[in-house]
């Protein structure tokens, strides 16, 4: 495996403990800007720009977002502790876990040595069979694009319920939606 | 909603010159999706990035991010129906979602209209979407900020 993968997992995988371990909620949302923009580096060099591209631009927004919200909040909010005996067992789940993990890994082909039936057949055919070129753009809005319908259906109905929960208590003027 | 008066006047002045490049850059994104990688939802998220970018350097009452911010639910709404409808358009030439665009040569950004008009559908609705959901939390905060109001 690649040295500088293995780095920036571990580099993401700190990323994510210091968001837990953060007392001031401004550095957590930080440290997870740093877990996000890993992984998209991560997705970069296992040869997938499109999910990199993705992941780093929504990794900007959402972190903005965040920050704007962590600004309003009080620098010394209350957290709670674990009592002794909750971590020791949570440390416990997550070491079987791992194991178990580890030893399913070991059965899986090695990254990229084994391409199976359907991912060839696209590669080969989605270019001429779609027009596109991007292979994946292919799959997403021709043969896959009910998914995306799909997609496109949950963040719709995601923004429609945020927008009724968090809506201005007040309407400020006639014909605003906001 | 956020801080009207919005940041210092150097913020405001790069934020000039680089919201119609951040603009721009999505759109390409979004628009040469299926030749380079990309697509619909990451051009959208970029151009949401440039009006949430305006917001914050000009504050929530002017620059194009508040006029942005007016239509945003209509726009998320109208990417929806016309994803919608460019999929029903599929059953001109056979079925539903089907590509209904003559198409041209390969590595142009003719080789596939209907690809093309669908991520342009999404990026319309991801990046309405997005920064319809700023702006909920935005204003969210804006009414816990100000207590006063809230019982409105």
């Amino acid at each position: 495996m690649d040295p500088v993968l293995i780095g920036l997992t571990v580099f993401v995988i700190l990323g994510s403990l210091a968001a837990l371990e953060m007392k001031s909620l401004l550095s957590a949302v930080i440290a997870i800007g740093v877990v996000g923009l890993g992984l998209s580096i991560v997705f970069l060099l296992l040869g997938a720009p499109d999910i990199a591209i993705t992941q780093v631009v929504v990794e900007v927004i959402v972190v903005t977002v965040l920050i704007r919200a962590a600004a309003r909040v009080p620098e010394e909010t209350p957290t709670l502790r674990a009592s002794r005996a909750r971590t020791f067992a949570g440390a416990g789940v997550a070491l079987i876990a791992v194991g178990l993990l580890a030893a399913a890994f070991q059965t899986l082909p090695a990254f990229g040595s084994q391409r199976f039936a359907p991912a060839l057949w696209y590669l080969e055919n989605a270019p001429d069979l779609t027009g596109a070129t991007n292979v994946v753009t292919a799959i997403l809005l021709d043969f896959r694009a009910y998914d995306t319908l799909g997609e496109a259906t949950v963040i719709l109905t995601a923004v429609v319920g945020a927008l009724a929960v968090l809506r201005r208590p007040e309407r400020p003027k006639e014909g605003s939606h906001v | 909603m956020s801080d009207p008066q919005g940041m210092s006047i150097v913020v405001r002045v790069v934020t000039r010159w680089l919201f119609g490049l951040i603009l721009i850059f999505g759109l390409a994104v979004a628009l040469f999706g299926h030749v380079t990688p990309g697509g619909g939802f990451a051009g959208g998220t970029i151009v949401a990035c440039a009006f949430v970018l305006a917001i914050l350097a000009f504050g929530g009452s002017r620059g194009p991010g508040a006029a942005f911010a007016r239509w945003a639910s209509s726009l998320d709404a109208t990417g929806a129906l016309s994803f919608l409808v460019l999929a029903i358009l599929g059953y001109t030439a056979g079925s539903f979602l089907h590509q209904w665009a003559a198409r041209g040569e390969l590595f142009t950004l003719g080789s596939t209209p209907s690809i093309v008009l669908l991520n342009l559908a999404i990026l319309l609705k991801v990046g309405a979407g997005l920064f319809a959901g700023f702006i909920a939390v935005a204003v969210f905060e804006g009414a816990a900020g100000s207590e006063k109001g809230a019982d409105a």
